[in-house]
């Protein structure tokens, strides 16, 4: 592979994420929206919520699927690509339910409704993930640690998407919107160019993770060799 | 040697072992029959009459726990030494599979005393009693089933008996929210076919489960 081509391959989905960040940001605030007596100015959120989300959800797959290589082929690379990964997705859960508290702050009147079955799904979702990492800190052993908590991964996911995806759908009723509370958007709701921008700020913030994640993965590595040196010398 | 023998081998073995040292098992149902006083002493006395809702978490709250208490013990007891040994006679899916039957068939001795204890102090409004049934023998295997395996996990580390909570609570809730609903309709005395769904989505994350321990248990039993 030549300079030029490793250049892209390294470089232009950093630019894509950066550009999609800055644009939807900037334009989200400062692009026209539709007037509802409902929601006014406070639909602009749309564009800060709920790519968190979608975000969330792909960073915690792609922690799964790193559970589940290092199942299957017990590296340290791929435990600090599953546990790097669920760090960013708590980190935008988190991230997820500020933001969402600001937007109910002004839309619901408040900002923590404790009725909804998203707000009560995702809180206990996130304690999971906490319990995940307070499993990590529980064993000492590097390796035993790495396998128990890929075990605890795999075996946490089903409630994991059950608690996001299914239960809202089941409760029949949300503040959120969507059709009985159905967690997945409804494209006829939005506005076509409010869509487009939300779509580029999904992708942008996506990407965004996944570099936050691959820097942190980096650091990991780095001390994860000086060890072994020391250890060798 | 088949896999359905060793289960039933060590089966016999859970049961022998829990028949020898009754104290665990009495423990638990005196465990059970506190928490009804609590809960008596708490809320039943001073209202004339408590709500089914009110009921009904309780009764569902005073399980979850118990469960947890009933199911931690099957592996952090365990010496190390004794389990490495069982891995070279059988194979680990016989291992968990013995657990998570024991559990069930455990925690279904222990809902029916809390039933009793429970409707002896606190009364029985459930209109649709088989429904009612029905669900706590599901509810029961279900969460058992659970904490079977998060009981494997945290026996791998440090302060195993605060993580059994810790990690196992939020991984049940969804099927604790299910089991909820279903003998809330069996208190209401709805029929069969509203919570049919329900029953159906019990069983089907049931089964998840117990599929993921049976895959997941080898990773964690031996060291390789």
């Amino acid at each position: 592979m030549n300079a030029k081509d490793k250049f892209i391959q390294n470089y232009s989905w950093k630019i894509l994420s950066f550009l999609c960040v800055v644009i939807a940001y900037t334009v989200g605030l400062v692009m026209k929206v539709p007037n509802d007596a409902k929601l006014n100015e406070t639909i602009r959120n749309l564009y800060y919520h709920v790519p968190m989300w979608f975000g969330m959800t792909i960073l915690l797959i792609v922690s799964l699927v790193y559970a589940i290589k290092y199942l299957s082929k017990p590296t340290a690379e791929n435990d600090f690509y599953s546990s790097g990964f669920a760090t960013t997705g708590v980190v935008y859960g988190i991230l997820g339910i500020i933001t969402g508290m600001f937007w109910g702050a002004y839309a619901w009147g408040t900002p923590w409704e404790m009725k909804d079955p998203k707000m009560i799904g995702v809180s206990i979702g996130m304690i999971l993930y906490l319990a995940y990492f307070v499993l990590r800190g529980g064993i000492a052993d590097t390796q035993q640690r790495a396998r128990i908590s890929a075990v605890y991964n795999v075996f946490a996911f089903p409630s994991f998407i059950a608690l996001i995806y299914i239960m809202p759908r089941l409760a029949g009723f949300s503040l959120h919107p969507g059709k009985e509370g159905n967690p997945g958007l409804n494209p006829k709701d939005a506005d076509a160019q409010m869509r487009i921008v939300f779509y580029i700020s999904t992708v942008g913030v996506t990407l965004l993770g996944v570099w936050i994640t691959l820097l942190q993965i980096r650091i990991k590595k780095i001390l994860f060799n000086l060890e072994n040196q020391q250890h060798n010398i | 040697m088949q896999l359905y023998k060793q289960i039933f081998i060590l089966l016999n073995k859970e049961w022998l072992l829990e028949w020898r040292q009754r104290n665990t098992l009495n423990g638990l149902l005196l465990y059970v029959a506190c928490a009804v006083f609590i809960c008596y002493l708490g809320i039943g006395m001073k209202l004339e009459k408590i709500s089914p809702g009110i009921w009904n978490a309780l009764f569902w709250i005073i399980i979850l726990f118990a469960s947890v208490n009933a199911v931690s013990k099957s592996f952090l007891l365990e010496r190390k030494g004794l389990s490495i040994y069982m891995y070279t006679l059988v194979r680990p899916q016989a291992v968990i599979l013995s657990k998570i039957i024991y559990n069930a068939l455990l925690m279904l001795i222990i809902a029916l005393v809390a039933l009793i204890f429970y409707s002896l102090v606190l009364g029985i409004p459930v209109q649709n009693k088989s429904a009612f049934i029905l669900t706590m023998v599901l509810g029961a295997v279900a969460i058992s089933s659970v904490f079977t395996m998060i009981a494997a996990i945290a026996a791998k580390a440090e302060n195993s008996f605060t993580l059994m909570a810790v990690l196992g609570i939020p991984v049940v809730i969804p099927l604790f929210l299910l089991v909820l609903r279903l003998s809330k309709n069996a208190i209401d005395g709805l029929s069969y076919s509203v919570s049919v769904q329900d029953f159906a989505m019990l069983i089907a994350l049931n089964a998840i489960y117990v599929a993921l321990s049976v895959i997941l248990f080898p990773f964690i039993g031996v060291n390789h």
